[in-house]
């Protein structure tokens, strides 16, 4: 059964029964494009060859998996993390946009448009455009430009343009509705640069593909650390684009995979299935219809959906979704820092903090553990204050 | 999906048709039900002054097809509680003497199921439904309930539509056929796009269904530009504009009045 997971989805786009392509007619032949543009470029070695060479010597990759010695000790399992945070530009983030960004060149666009929560994707897409002398333009909430303001003058830096977005909730979903609303318009030569495991065909495949390399390093360098697969693979879900890539290593191992969502933001734990953003997935919403606004204090966890192939796994029951508070996952944020040195993001904290729950618990005692740390704190550390104060 | 279901035209079909028949243009204006407590008398207003079919739009949190002003629209009507329910409610006291259309987005439709939905739109007397997230290739199973309930399910055909897939999606749109003017969200435009011109032409080569032109028509010069080529117009942010601002359904009526007054000189 196993076998067939996280391989390509049918021609509709779909996982299992989730997917698809909702989106306006107009954007129709612009998806078609780009899903016939990326089958030809991922079968491509020349394309291959080129992803890699950018992303090991301009990304730095691969990165290393780290053994958490004290915390491990700590907490009675053997912990290791996956280091995104050492990524150029701290994140899992690049992965995607440098494919994206390659791809986008080759299909003739000189702009790409970007939404962003917690900044990172943003970040990651303004590097990429000036690596490969695009443009930029990122859509970010209001309420994340405020807790997010370092990455908002990182991205201006870079020579991105970022514009607020002051309707909805003022957050994540609201900046994917002005992204999709500016791609309709100027489809012609822009590219939109989707951050997350979401959206319509072929999207959620795509940005899946662009992120495995995190999953297959992952089983490579366990096997050699641990001369077996872990027995847990543990990542954060926003949209679910670092889980997605992980999981993909992983997905024929005998390991168990974990989607750690934000409590406030639990499209899996509180959502039913909806459509919105051009796929069919879990969503937060009310008995009408209307999409609710996720809570939470990672901006970007913030997002009442869920990539659709993450739907298919937990219905089929190869993955498991479960949830972290943002006092859990404070707790966690700061005790990865004082035990291992390292600041971790709010967003992989909520992974550890699941970790630091049920270590003894759900987790039997000794068992190996992998979390991906899918970026750095650095970006959170003037909200964490804040919160702590 | 290529073979289309033996062609029922429904209600809202034939009198577009037999309006077109007589030599008149068509105008359907649209306003977003429950964006103020006067909306289902705007409603009447906009039929009394010369509408040919009203587009209604029910209330969604995520619009991502419409611009500022129908977002603006929206979200009042949110505010204010309107859910499907109430505005189908509303509808089925309305009494107007022309075919109304509802516009929704798929969430909205699908939460309540594509069945129930569909039943609720013909029991509550609305004769068509345009789903602007839900393209030809997710539509089957919406357009399969909503004929079974008897709605004609409109659907859209953009600048950026070849003409061998407008010539599918007008072989399964029901009343008519929805041409976008321009790429880009709902909203106004000081001119009229050359692209509306072409779709119309594009749609009218493919099929005999009315073709009737929405977004980026905010004026009775537009209007009346664009059907040189189409059947008709879709008008909506110009008029709600008006109706944000606060003018009063006689006021916004007017320039519903103006439009149809134009129209019916070409
Ligand atoms: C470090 C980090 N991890 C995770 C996420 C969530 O995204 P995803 O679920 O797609 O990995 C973000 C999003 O901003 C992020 O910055």
């Amino acid at each position: 059964m196993t076998a067939s997971l996280m391989g390509p989805p049918d021609p509709s786009g779909r996982f299992g029964s989730f997917g698809g392509r909702f989106v306006p007619e107009s954007l129709v032949p612009a998806c078609g494009e780009l899903e016939r543009a990326f089958a030809e470029a991922w079968g491509d070695p020349g394309f291959h060859a080129e992803l890699d060479a950018v992303l090991r010597d301009y990304g730095g990759r691969p990165t290393p998996v780290t053994e958490c010695r004290r915390l491990s000790e700590r907490l009675g399992v053997r912990l290791l993390l996956k280091r995104e945070d050492l990524a150029h530009t701290g994140s899992h983030k690049l992965n995607n946009v440098v494919g994206q960004a390659l791809l986008a060149r080759r299909m003739g666009k000189r702009r790409l448009v970007a939404e962003t929560g917690a900044g990172q994707h943003g970040v990651a897409a303004a590097t990429a455009a000036a690596l490969f002398g695009m443009d930029c333009l990122v859509f970010m909430g209001a309420v994340d430009m405020d807790r997010q303001a370092l990455n908002v003058f990182r991205m201006e830096l870079l020579g991105a343009e970022v514009q607020g977005v002051e309707s909805g909730s003022r957050t994540l979903k609201d900046a994917v509705n002005e992204a999709l609303r500016y791609w309709v318009a100027e489809v012609e030569d822009t590219h939109y640069c989707i951050g997350s495991v979401m959206g319509p065909h072929p999207y959620p495949y795509m940005v899946r593909e662009f992120q495995r390399v995190v999953g297959t390093e992952a089983r490579r360098q366990c096997r050699e650390l641990l001369g077996a697969d872990p027995s847990w693979v543990v990542a954060c879900v926003g949209g679910g684009s670092n889980a997605a890539g992980t999981f993909a290593g992983f997905v024929d191992s005998g390991a168990a995979l974990v989607g750690v969502e934000a409590a406030g933001g639990a499209a899996m734990g509180h959502g039913v299935p909806g459509v919105v953003h051009g796929m069919k997935s879990f969503l937060m919403q009310d008995e009408a219809g209307q999409i609710a606004e996720a809570e939470s204090i990672s901006a970007g966890l913030d997002y009442p959906g869920i990539g659709p192939e993450h739907a298919h796994l937990a219905e089929v029951g190869r993955a498991r979704y479960e949830q972290a508070t943002d006092a859990e996952v404070l707790e966690a944020f700061a005790l990865l820092a004082r035990t291992e040195g390292i600041i971790p993001a709010l967003e992989p904290a909520h992974a550890l903090a699941w970790v630091v729950r049920e270590a003894g618990k759900a987790i039997a005692l000794g068992d190996t553990v992998l979390v991906t740390l899918s970026g750095r704190g650095d970006k959170d550390v003037a909200q964490v204050r804040e919160l702590l104060s | 999906m290529s073979t289309a279901p033996a062609r029922l035209e429904g209600r809202l079909e034939s009198h577009l048709r037999h309006r077109r028949h007589e030599g008149r243009k068509l105008l359907v204006p649209y306003v977003t039900a429950g964006m103020r407590p006067d909306w289902l008398h705007v409603v009447r207003a906009v039929v009394a002054a010369g509408a040919d079919a009203v587009e209604i739009g029910i209330p969604f949190s995520d619009p991502m097809i419409d611009g500022p002003i129908v977002q603006a629209a929206s979200h009042a009507a949110l505010e204010r509680g309107t859910t499907p329910a109430a505005v189908l409610e509303a509808l089925s006291g309305a009494d107007v003497e022309v075919p109304l259309c509802v516009m929704t987005y798929y969430n909205v439709v699908f939460r309540a199921g594509t069945r129930r939905f569909a039943s609720s739109l013909a029991e509550a007397g609305v004769a068509g439904a345009i789903v602007p997230d839900l393209p030809l290739e997710e539509a089957g199973e919406w357009c399969a309930d909503a004929g079974d309930a008897g709605v004609a399910t409109v659907l859209l055909v953009a600048p950026s539509t070849s003409e061998e897939r407008a010539a599918r999606i007008a072989a399964r749109s029901r009343g008519f056929v929805y041409g976008v003017g321009r790429m880009g969200v709902t909203g106004e435009r000081a001119q009229l796009a050359t692209s509306a011109l072409e779709v119309a032409r594009r749609v009218r080569r493919v099929t005999d269904v009315p073709v009737c032109i929405g977004i980026g028509i905010s004026t009775a010069e537009q209007a009346r530009e664009v059907c040189a080529e189409a059947d008709g117009v879709v008008v909506g942010s110009a008029l709600v504009r008006r109706l944000l601002d606060g003018a009063p359904a006689d006021e916004a009526a007017g320039f519903v009045a103006e439009l149809r007054h134009a129209l019916d000189e070409t």
